[in-house]
């Protein structure tokens, strides 16, 4: 199982000051697996993304990661070289380039594949032109696989917001990633689009092979789209396995939603009220 | 309403997207290159500063309308270009080549001052810069032994190898040439992966980091480039009014700088030529409608700065996109007659983020 890795976590920490937001934090994606973070408010879910996007860096603890040329320590690279590696990921406030077109945004994202230098471009050599008409097929193909045609040509600054999550995921795979991560690409959105962002996250796994690291709070999105979960709370590990383990994982249950006495009389079926007592 | 028809990425990719565009823009052209038969000699003065002027503001629409970093200090660099290039014609250099040192040494101390916009943001950029101003108007004053300090300094005519530019005309034509090669190096940048990461990094920096921009990188290349545009600009005027002396490069030019800029249009390269149109008339529209004023207000000091604030404070207030801003509207409103509405370019605000002190 050790060769299919594409990057570990082993006892990551951060501490803000006097704030633990993630402690002692370890787990392994495989390649072509969605993996999901899940846990309460202020879990360090975000953090842990922001360790491996290299905005942090952790307190103690590594990440690696399979780069192209081999397992490197990802905790050792400046944070621009992230993108570079093959890692590409969206926010959860939406970090769009506002005031630029749906097609440029997407064009910032063919930068780390850039040939040129400074000065072919200052006088927009034939090299510069080639490369561009590339980045734009690329493009294109971002384009028609989301379904994005309509606005390729509108500014940011005046699209819905479920279309802006939707270009934010499209510039994060216009980088040509080999891991995606996805900071709550369910946020704001309506069912019906949520159900498209499933179906989306299903075909960028299985048809263009990319493996996603993604956290969210739409529980039906995570059981159907997840093959592993890891629920996180306080920044600490609760649990790891399938959504449906890590569901029934009392654990979970205690961190969501209180402590099994504080609910038991909500419960309605004796069944689970059986498997709770047992946790307490 | 013009429907482009379009078969080819390449056409997204060229400078001119349609004829109309081939059409203006060569008559512009047609226009300034008949300019020294056309106009009388006064007026072709003035269009040689405005050209000037669009230089150093191209520079500064580089770094504050793409970057997003703001500079009130770039009279600074206007300055640095001037005196490199008053001291080395002097000596006997030829004009490209003091030209090209001119905007080399400002470009490289444009890179010095980009260093702290690493750091620092917005408000404290401007006063990084400001600052930055008063210590450069310092050095050119005190730096006698070779910047003739307050006294000033005089500088020869534009010498190329050996052809020396005696007649305004000449120099007109010296300054469109110099104009037209830095606006398509502009526009060449705007549309390549350089010019991209520019405008990445002012829309949000975070996620530019993310998309593999280098942001300490860009943003020193930016102020570097900038600079040098500055400075280009700056030995153009240093040759244009043949002397040159600290208190033209003071804070008071800075800002004459930045109210172009944003007169014109913040994020257009339209922008940085009605911004210096609207900088070199001004003071002529000024002078004319003096007369038809009761003389109590009319010879007042200060009346210039007073109509140059209130136009300001209208622009920011009114049409924050500037005069380009403003042509775009009629542009659509000629374009769609009668299907304008009011509306049409007003933007949604967002109230998801804080301003981040822009």
């Amino acid at each position: 199982m050790m060769d299919d890795l594409l990057l570990s976590a082993k006892n990551l920490s951060v501490r803000f000051g006097g704030v633990l937001a993630v402690n002692n934090v370890s787990f392994d994606v495989k390649q072509g697996e969605v993996f999901t973070l899940i846990g309460p408010n202020g879990a360090g879910k975000t953090t842990v993304f922001n360790l491996i996007s290299r905005i942090y860096t952790p307190t103690t603890g590594e990440i690696t990661y399979l780069g192209p040329q081999g397992m490197i320590k990802l905790t050792d690279q400046p944070p621009q070289n992230v993108a570079s590696l093959g890692i590409a990921r969206t926010f959860q406030n939406i970090e769009l380039f506002e005031h630029a077109s749906v097609l440029h945004n997407l064009l910032i994202g063919r930068h780390t594949h850039r040939t040129t230098s400074l000065w072919q471009d200052i006088f927009f050599t034939a090299a510069v032109r080639e490369t561009e008409l590339k980045a734009r097929e690329k493009a294109e193909e971002v384009i028609d696989f989301l379904g994005l045609q309509h606005h390729r040509d509108s500014f940011v600054a005046g699209l819905p917001y479920g279309v802006r999550k939707v270009v934010e995921m499209a510039r994060a795979l216009c980088t040509e990633p080999k891991l995606l991560l996805l900071d709550e690409p369910s946020s704001g959105l309506n069912v019906e689009e949520t159900d498209d962002m499933a179906f989306w996250i299903q075909d960028i796994k299985n048809e263009l092979g990319i493996t996603v690291l993604m956290v969210e709070h739409d529980m039906s999105l995570v059981s159907k789209v997840s093959d592993r979960v890891l629920a996180m709370n306080q920044g600490e590990m609760l649990a790891m396995g399938t959504p449906r383990e890590v569901q029934s994982d009392p654990g979970v249950i205690e961190a969501y939603l209180g402590s099994v006495d504080d609910v038991s009389s909500l419960r309605r079926s004796t069944a689970v009220q059986g498997t709770s007592a047992e946790a307490a | 309403m013009r429907f482009i028809f379009k078969t080819n990425y390449g056409q997204d990719i060229n400078l001119a997207k349609h004829g109309g565009h081939i059409f203006w823009y060569s008559g512009l052209m047609a226009l300034l290159l008949a300019a020294p038969w056309v106009f009388p000699e006064y007026w072709l003065a003035q269009l040689t500063f405005v050209l000037i002027y669009s230089v150093a503001g191209l520079g500064l629409m580089l770094l504050a309308g793409f970057t997003g970093l703001f500079s009130l200090g770039h009279a600074a660099f206007l300055g640095v270009g001037a005196y490199t290039q008053a001291v080395m014609t002097n000596a006997g250099v030829p004009f490209p080549i003091a030209l090209v040192c001119a905007a080399g040494l400002s470009a490289a101390v444009g890179f010095v001052v980009g260093l702290p916009a690493l750091r620092v943001k917005g408000i404290y950029l401007g006063i990084a810069t400001l600052s930055f101003g008063f210590i450069v108007e310092e050095v050119l004053a005190r730096w006698e032994s070779v910047t003739g300090g307050n006294a000033g300094i005089h500088i020869k005519k534009p010498d190329i190898f050996g052809w020396v530019l005696e007649t305004g005309d000449q120099f007109y034509f010296l300054c469109l040439v110099i104009t037209v090669l830095a606006t398509l190096g502009i526009l060449n940048l705007l549309r390549s992966p350089t010019g991209r990461a520019f405008v990445a990094i002012r829309d949000s920096e975070i996620s530019a980091q993310s998309m593999g921009i280098h942001l300490a990188y860009y943003k020193t290349l930016s102020f570097a480039l900038s600079a040098g545009l500055a400075g280009i600009a700056g030995a153009l005027y240093a040759h244009k009014l043949q002397f040159i002396s600290p208190d033209q490069f003071n804070i008071l030019q800075s800002i004459d700088l930045l109210l172009m800029i944003v007169v014109g249009g913040v994020g257009s390269v339209h922008g940085a030529f009605l911004g210096a149109i609207f900088l070199i008339t001004m003071p002529q529209a000024i002078a004319l409608f003096k007369d038809y004023l009761p003389a109590a207000v009319g010879q007042a000091p200060g009346l210039q700065g007073l109509i140059y604030g209130l136009v300001l404070i209208a622009f920011v207030l009114f049409e924050p996109m500037g005069l380009y801003g403003r042509w775009l509207k009629i542009r659509t409103y000629l374009q769609m007659f009668p299907f304008y509405r009011k509306g049409m370019f007003k933007r949604q605000k967002s109230f998801q983020k804080s301003d981040r002190l822009k």
